[in-house]
C-alpha cells in the first residue's frame, strides 16, 4: 500500500448522501486531480458518524479536523487551504451550540467528547465496502479466535457471561437465548439478523448496517457457530437501499475472502448469509412475523409456543437477533465478558446506541453507557433545547416506550429503571420534547402510528387501538367527555394484557405514560377545552389584545379566511372566530404583538 | 400425559393439547370464537385467554400448549374483563343487525354476546362498511359482519385447496378477501360454500332464494316442481331440534306439499338415472379403452374446481349432468308433456345440500329443455326457514310420500348423498349388467364407505381388474389428481366437491364445530350412516331395477346414451384460469 499522507473520510450514511455526498466525492476527485494530489491524498466514504443534522460530515486526518455541511463547491476551498496550505477552512469547523468558539478536531466536540462508541467504533471510521479496512480494525479475528480455540458451548458461556441483553426492544438476555437455540434439536438450524428496524425516527441499525456491515456478517457467523447453523439471514427492510448495497458487497467480499462459505479458517465450519428484504411492515420486526415474511408468507405474528428457538424459520430451530446485539458480539469475544460487563449497569450492560432526535441541538445516533443519565444525553451531548426553551419530556422506546419528565433527568437509562417508568429501552429511539409540546398530542401520534402498522390479526389490537385513537382525537379536539380517562386506562390494561404479540401488548404505553406524567394536561384538553401547549389547534383562539391594537390592518390582511374586520385605525380590530382557521399567520405578521394565543 | 391445573383442578391430559381443551375436558366452558380445532388454531379472536402462572400477559388458552405444573385460571377479574372487552370491541364494529340477519339465532358472535351478559358497548367509532359481495349466485359476503377469525381462509386453503380467501389490509382496515379485492365471482371459487358453513357469523352464506319460490308459489300461472336431494331427508331434522342423523323423509314431503308446491319429486330418481346413463359411459369406455379414469360429475363444485385448477383432466369428467340438472331437463320435456303442462309455465325448485347448484344452474348449458332446466336452488337451510315461515310443525307432521313417477327411486339413489355413493352405486349395477351377478358389497363396505379422505378398491370385471377412487373436498381430490397425473392407474374415479360429499355440503345445516374439524367429519358420518340405514328398507337397491327408470327409457329416451339421452342429460364443461379474466371453451 503507498503512503497517503491525507485521509480524507467523507460519510456516506443515508443522511449524508441525501444531503449530497455523492456530488462532494465527484468534486474532490476532481479537485485532487487539479492539483495532483490524487496520490498524496486518499478519499475514504464512511458509514455514518451520527452528527447526521450538519451533514455531510468529512473528516479530514491525520490532523482529525471534521468539516460540516460540506458542499461541493467548498471542496475547492478546502483542498487549496487545508491540504495545500495547511490552514483549517474554519466556517466550515462545527461551532457549538453556546455559540462560542469553532472546534477544529472531532474529539473535542462536545457531541462526540461524552460518548462511548463501542458498537458504533467503526462507524464512520472506515470504508464498509472494503473488507481489508475491518481487518485491519481486528474484523474477523473473533471468528478465527471461536472457530480455531473455542467450543459452541464456550462461545454461548461467553455471551452469558458478558451480560449482553437483546438490543431490539425487549432485552431478553442474549447468552440464554443463544442456548436455547444451541440445545433444539435439529440438524438443520437457522441464524436470523433482524433488520426491520421500524420505530419513527429511529435508526441505530441502519447506520451500523451501512457503516459497519462484516461486523454483523461476523457476529452472526459467530452465533451460527455457536448454535450450531450453517445458515444465516439477514432481514432488512427494502426503504434501507444503502444498507442493502452494503450488506450485499460484504457478504460478496466475505465469500470471496474465505470469511463465508465453507470450511472457514480450515475449522470445518461452513456458514453462509443470504439478505431478505422485508416490505416495510413495523410488525415484521416482532420475531414470529419476521418468520413469517422471510418465508414469503404475509408477516403476520403466531402466538408462542412454540418459540423459534424449538419451532422458527421453515419449523427449524432458529435464533433471531436484532443488528446492535450481533454488531456487539465480535468486541464481546475479542475484549472479553469481564471486559463488557464492565461497561453500564448491574443487570444492562455494555453501551446503547440512541437515535436523539426532537427538540434538542445536536440531532443523531449517539452512543453512550447503560446506565447513562438523560441529563448527560441531553445536556452534554445533545446540546441542550433550542431557542432556550425548558425540557418537557423524553420518549423513550417509540411507539412502544413512554415518556419521562424533568424529575426523571437523572434517572439512570436502564432496561429495569426504564420499565419501571412505564417506557421501555425500545430499540433507542429517543424524542425529547420541550414546553410546545402536546402530551395529548405526542400519545395520539404514537397510537396512530401502531394502529396503522398492526396487523390486524387479534382483536384488541386491530379494534382496541383504533377505539384509543379515537378517544384520543375527540380529546385533541375539544370533545373529550368525563369517562374518557378512565375508559382509555381500562383499555389499555385489556390491550396490554390479552394481544396477540408486542406490538398490541406496548401500544398501549404512550398513552398510559403520558397519562401517568401529565394528566392534568389530559384534564385541561378534556374539562377546560384547553391545550396548554397551544397545539391542538382545535382548542386554540386568537385574540387581539384591544390595549395593544392600533388598528393598522396588516392582520386583516395577511388573513386568507378574511376573518378579522375592523375600521383603519380605528382599534381594535376583531378576528371573528367562526370564520378563523387559526393558522396563526395574524400572529406572525403583527407588529405590536398584539394578537395573543390562548 | 401431563399434568397441570386449571382453577386448583388437577387434570392429566396428553402432551400437545392446548390448555383450552385441557379445561374443557374437566367442564371448564372456556368460551372460543375463532377456534375450530384441526383446522383454525390462530388465537385472533382473544376471546379464550387466560391466565397462566409465570406469563406477563393473559394468553389465549386455544393455542397454548400444556406443560407440567402449569397452573391456570380461567376466571379471574382480570381475564373476564378482558373477555368482555374483546367481545365489545368486535360488536363495536359489527352492524349490530341481528333481527334482519342471516344468522339470527344461530350466530356465535351473538351467543357470546348472549352468555357474556353484553347489555352496552362501551366503545363507539368508526364501523368499515365495506359493501356486500352479491355477485356470486351461489355465496355472498357481507364482510361488516367478519370478526377475521380466519375459519374460510383455513377450511379454502386447508381442506379445500381452492386459495381463495387471504388477510389482507393492515390495522382498523385489515380483512378478509378474494385476491385485489375482487368478488367471489371472479376468482377461482369452486362455489362450495364451506366457508359459509364455518363461518361463526353471516359474513360467508348463500344468497337467499326463498323468496323467489314463495312467488312461485303464489303464482296460480305456474306449475311449481319440486325435488328433494338425497341427503336432505337426513340433515334437514338438525334445523328442528332433532339429533344429528334424524331421517325425516316423509315430514319432509308432508312440508313441501304443504308449502304448495304442486308435485313433491325426488332427486334420487334421476340418481338412478345418473348410474343407467354414467354406467354405459364408463363400460363404453372399457370398451374401447379410455380414456382412464373415469372422472364422475355429480358435484358442480368439484367439476368446477376441475375447470379452474385442473382443466387439462376435464376430458376425464363424465359428461352426464349432476342428478337435479338432469331432472329439470326431464321435468320440462318428458313429465310437461305427460301432465299436459305447458313447460313455460312450470317453474323447477331443487331442495339441495349445495351452494353450488345455485351457481350450476345458471351454466349456459343447462338449457337442453329450451328452458332454464332448474329454476331455483335452495339449501337445506333455506327450506327450512321456509317451513319456519309457513308455520309448519315440522317434527309432528304425517309422514307422505313422494309424488310418482319421478319420485321412485331405489336405494343406490340415495346413497348419492354420501362420499362413494355414487360409485357403490354405479358398481352395483355395471358389474351386474356385465356379470350376471350381484355386486358382491360385503367385502367392498369398507373400502368405499366412511370418511377417509381417499378410498379406493379393485373389482373384477369380465374386461379385467378394475381399480376405482374415491374422493371428498376438493383437496382431496387435488391428491387424486396428483397421483393420476403421476402415472397411477385408476378406471373410475367418484369426487365429491365437499368433505363427507352431499352430507357436508355447503348448504347444510350449521354444525356445532365445538368438537373440531374432526369432530364435524364425525357428524358428517352420522348423517351418512342414516343414508345407508334408510336405503335398507326401500324396495329397490339397485338403479337399474327401478321401474320408473325402466319406463322411462321404454317411453322416452329408448336406451342409455341415446341421442335424446345426449341432448337432454349430457352437458360439457368450461376450462377457467386459476386468476381472473381468461376464460376459454373446451
Amino acid at each position: 500500500m503507498k503512503y497517503q499522507r491525507v485521509h480524507l473520510l467523507l460519510c456516506h450514511g443515508t443522511a449524508c448522501v441525501s444531503a449530497g455526498s455523492e456530488k462532494i466525492d465527484e468534486a474532490i476527485k476532481e479537485e485532487l486531480e487539479k492539483h495532483g494530489l490524487e496520490k498524496e491524498v486518499r478519499l475514504v466514504p464512511t458509514g455514518c458518524f451520527g452528527f447526521c443534522a450538519m451533514g455531510p460530515v468529512m473528516l479530514v486526518y491525520p490532523e482529525g479536523v471534521m468539516y460540516c455541511r460540506v458542499k461541493p463547491e467548498d471542496i475547492g476551498e478546502i483542498v487549496c487551504e487545508h491540504l495545500l496550505k495547511g490552514r483549517i477552512v474554519e466556517r466550515l469547523l462545527y461551532k457549538e451550540p453556546d455559540g462560542k468558539d469553532r472546534v477544529a478536531e472531532l474529539s473535542n466536540i462536545e457531541f462526540f467528547r461524552h460518548q462511548r462508541r463501542e458498537v458504533l467504533h467503526n462507524c464512520g471510521q472506515i470504508n464498509p465496502e472494503d473488507i481489508g479496512e475491518y481487518i485491519a480494525r481486528d474484523g474477523y479475528f473473533a471468528l478465527a479466535e471461536v472457530l480455531t480455540k473455542k467450543t459452541p458451548r464456550e462461545v454461548i458461556d461467553i455471551i452469558t457471561k458478558s451480560g449482553l441483553r437483546g438490543r431490539g426492544g425487549g432485552g431478553f438476555p442474549t447468552g440464554r437465548k443463544w442456548s436455547y437455540a444451541g440445545h433444539a434439536t435439529g440438524e438443520i438450524k437457522y441464524v436470523i439478523c433482524n433488520g426491520d428496524e421500524g420505530d419513527p425516527g429511529a435508526f441505530m441499525d441502519r447506520s451500523i448496517m451501512e457503516g459497519d456491515p462484516h461486523a454483523i456478517l461476523e457476529g452472526l457467523a459467530i452465533a451460527g457457530y455457536a448454535i450450531g447453523s450453517a445458515q444465516g439471514y439477514i432481514y432488512v427492510r427494502a426503504e434501507y437501499p444503502i444498507a442493502v448495497q452494503r450488506l450485499e458487497h460484504a457478504i460478496g467480499e466475505a465469500r470471496k475472502t474465505g470469511l463465508l462459505g465453507k470450511d472457514i479458517f480450515g475449522s470445518g465450519f461452513d456458514f453462509d448469509i443470504e439478505l431478505r428484504l422485508g416490505a416495510g411492515a413495523f410488525v415484521c420486526g416482532e420475531e414470529t412475523a419476521l418468520l413469517h415474511s422471510l418465508a414469503g408468507r404475509r408477516g403476520e405474528p403466531r402466538p408462542r409456543p412454540p418459540f423459534p428457538a424449538v419451532d422458527g424459520l421453515f419449523h427449524r430451530p432458529t435464533l433471531i437477533n436484532n443488528v446492535e446485539t450481533l454488531a456487539n458480539v465480535p468486541r464481546i469475544i475479542l475484549k472479553g465478558a469481564p471486559w463488557f460487563a464492565g461497561i453500564g449497569t448491574e443487570k444492562s450492560k455494555g453501551t446503547k446506541v440512541f437515535a436523539l432526535a426532537g427538540k434538542i441541538n445536536n440531532t443523531g445516533l449517539i452512543e453512550v453507557p447503560m446506565g447513562t443519565s438523560l441529563r448527560t444525553i441531553i445536556y452534554d451531548i445533545g446540546g441542550g433545547i433550542p431557542k432556550g426553551r425548558e425540557f418537557k419530556a423524553a420518549q423513550i422506546g417509540g411507539p412502544s416506550g413512554g415518556c419521562l419528565p424533568k424529575e426523571y433527568l437523572d434517572t439512570s437509562l436502564d432496561y429495569e429503571s426504564l420499565i419501571e417508568l412505564g417506557a421501555m429501552m425500545g430499540s433507542g429511539g429517543l424524542i425529547v420534547m420541550d414546553e410546545s409540546d402536546c402530551m395529548v398530542d405526542i400519545a395520539r401520534f404514537f397510537l396512530e402510528f401502531t394502529q396503522d402498522e398492526s396487523c390486524g390479526k387479534c382483536t384488541p389490537c386491530r379494534v382496541g387501538t383504533k377505539r384509543m385513537l379515537e378517544i384520543l382525537q375527540r380529546i385533541t379536539q375539544g370533545e373529550g367527555e368525563e369517562g374518557d380517562i378512565e375508559l382509555l386506562k381500562s383499555l389499555a390494561e385489556d390491550i396490554k394484557g390479552s394481544s396477540l404479540c408486542g406490538l398490541g401488548q406496548t401500544a398501549p404505553n404512550p398513552v398510559l405514560s403520558t397519562l401517568r406524567f401529565f394528566e392534568d394536561e389530559y384534564i385541561a384538553h378534556i374539562r377546560d377545552k384547553r391545550c396548554p401547549a397551544g397545539v391542538c389547534s382545535s382548542l386554540l383562539r386568537f385574540e387581539i389584545i384591544p390595549e395593544k391594537c392600533t388598528a393598522c390592518t396588516v392582520c386583516a390582511r395577511v388573513c386568507p379566511v378574511e376573518a378579522i374586520s375592523g375600521t383603519p385605525r380605528k382599534p381594535p380590530f376583531v378576528i371573528h372566530q367562526d370564520i378563523c382557521i387559526k393558522c396563526g399567520a395574524c400572529q406572525a405578521k403583527c407588529p405590536f404583538g398584539a394578537i395573543a394565543k390562548v | 400425559m401431563v399434568t397441570l391445573t386449571i382453577d386448583e383442578q388437577k387434570v392429566t391430559v396428553p402432551e400437545g393439547t392446548s390448555v383450552l381443551e385441557a379445561a374443557w375436558k374437566i367442564g371448564i366452558d372456556i368460551p372460543s370464537l375463532c377456534y375450530l380445532k384441526g383446522l383454525n388454531e390462530v388465537g385472533t379472536c382473544r376471546v379464550c385467554v387466560v391466565e397462566i402462572e409465570g406469563s406477563k400477559t393473559l394468553q389465549a388458552s386455544c393455542v397454548y400448549p400444556v406443560a407440567e405444573g402449569l397452573v391456570v385460571r380461567t376466571n379471574t377479574p382480570r381475564v373476564l374483563k378482558a373477555r368482555r372487552t374483546a367481545l365489545q370491541l368486535l360488536l363495536s364494529e359489527h352492524p349490530q343487525d341481528c333481527l334482519s340477519c342471516y344468522r339470527n339465532m344461530n350466530c356465535e358472535l351473538q351467543a357470546l354476546a348472549h352468555r357474556f351478559n353484553i347489555l352496552e358497548i362501551p366503545f363507539r367509532g368508526e364501523k368499515r362498511e365495506p359493501p356486500n359481495d352479491e355477485k356470486s349466485v351461489a355465496v355472498m359476503r357481507e364482510p361488516a359482519k367478519c370478526i377475521r377469525c380466519r375459519r374460510c381462509i383455513a377450511v379454502c386453503s386447508k381442506v379445500q385447496q381452492a386459495f381463495v380467501y387471504s388477510a389482507v389490509h393492515r390495522g382498523f382496515d385489515s380483512m378478509v378477501s378474494p385476491a385485489f379485492g375482487l368478488s367471489l365471482d371472479d376468482v377461482a371459487c369452486i362455489t362450495c360454500g364451506q366457508c359459509a358453513n364455518v363461518c361463526p357469523t353471516a359474513a360467508i352464506h348463500e344468497p337467499d332464494n326463498t323468496k323467489e319460490v314463495w312467488e312461485a308459489l303464489h303464482d296460480p300461472e305456474k306449475w311449481v316442481v319440486v325435488q328433494v336431494a338425497p341427503s336432505i331427508r337426513v340433515t334437514l331434522g338438525e334445523e328442528f331440534g332433532l339429533q344429528i342423523g334424524s331421517v325425516v323423509t316423509g315430514q319432509l314431503v308432508a312440508a313441501l306439499r304443504r308449502l304448495g308446491f304442486d308435485k313433491v319429486f325426488d332427486t334420487d330418481f334421476t340418481a338412478d338415472l345418473t348410474i343407467m346413463e354414467e354406467g354405459h359411459e364408463f363400460l363404453e369406455k372399457l370398451k374401447s379403452g379410455g380414456p382412464f379414469p373415469h372422472l364422475s360429475s355429480c358435484s358442480p363444485g368439484w367439476v368446477k374446481y376441475c375447470e379452474h385448477f385442473y382443466p387439462e383432466m376435464l376430458e376425464h369428467v363424465s359428461t352426464v349432468k349432476s342428478p337435479h340438472s338432469m331432472f329439470g331437463a326431464l321435468a320440462k320435456t318428458y313429465h310437461a308433456e305427460k301432465i299436459g303442462v305447458d313447460p313455460a309455465r312450470m317453474v323447477v325448485v331443487s331442495v339441495m345440500p349445495c351452494t353450488a347448484k345455485k351457481y350450476e344452474i345458471n351454466r349456459p348449458e343447462m338449457t337442453d329443455s329450451g328452458f332454464k332446466d332448474v329454476d331455483v336452488v335452495i339449501t337445506t337451510r333455506e327450506l327450512a326457514r321456509m317451513i319456519r315461515e309457513a308455520g309448519l310443525d315440522f317434527i309432528n307432521l304425517p309422514e307422505e310420500e313422494f309424488d310418482e313417477p319421478l319420485g321412485i327411486a331405489s336405494g343406490a339413489g340415495l346413497i348419492f348423498g354420501a362420499t362413494g355413493g355414487v360409485l357403490e352405486a354405479a358398481l352395483r349395477t355395471i358389474y351386474e349388467l356385465e356379470t350376471g351377478k350381484e355386486f358382491p358389497l360385503p367385502q367392498y363396505e369398507q373400502s368405499l364407505r366412511g370418511m377417509d379422505g381417499l378410498k379406493e378398491a379393485e373389482v373384477e370385471m369380465p374386461q379385467g381388474l378394475i381399480r376405482v377412487g374415491i374422493a371428498h373436498g376438493t383437496g382431496n381430490a387435488k391428491q387424486i389428481l396428483e397421483k393420476i397425473k403421476a402415472g397411477e392407474k385408476y378406471h373410475f374415479v367418484e369426487i365429491m366437491g365437499c368433505p363427507g360429499g352431499c352430507v357436508g355440503g355447503g348448504g347444510q345445516p350449521i354444525l356445532s364445530f365445538r368438537r373440531g374439524w374432526e369432530g364435524s367429519m364425525d357428524y358428517r358420518m352420522d348423517r351418512a350412516d342414516s343414508l345407508y340405514k334408510a336405503e335398507q328398507e326401500l324396495p329397490y337397491r339397485k338403479s337399474h331395477e327401478n321401474p320408473e327408470i325402466k319406463k322411462i327409457y321404454r317411453e322416452f329416451l329408448g336406451h342409455p346414451l341415446s341421442e335424446i339421452s345426449h341432448k337432454l342429460l349430457h352437458t360439457s364443461y368450461t376450462a377457467r384460469s386459476r386468476y381472473p379474466l381468461s376464460k376459454t371453451k373446451v
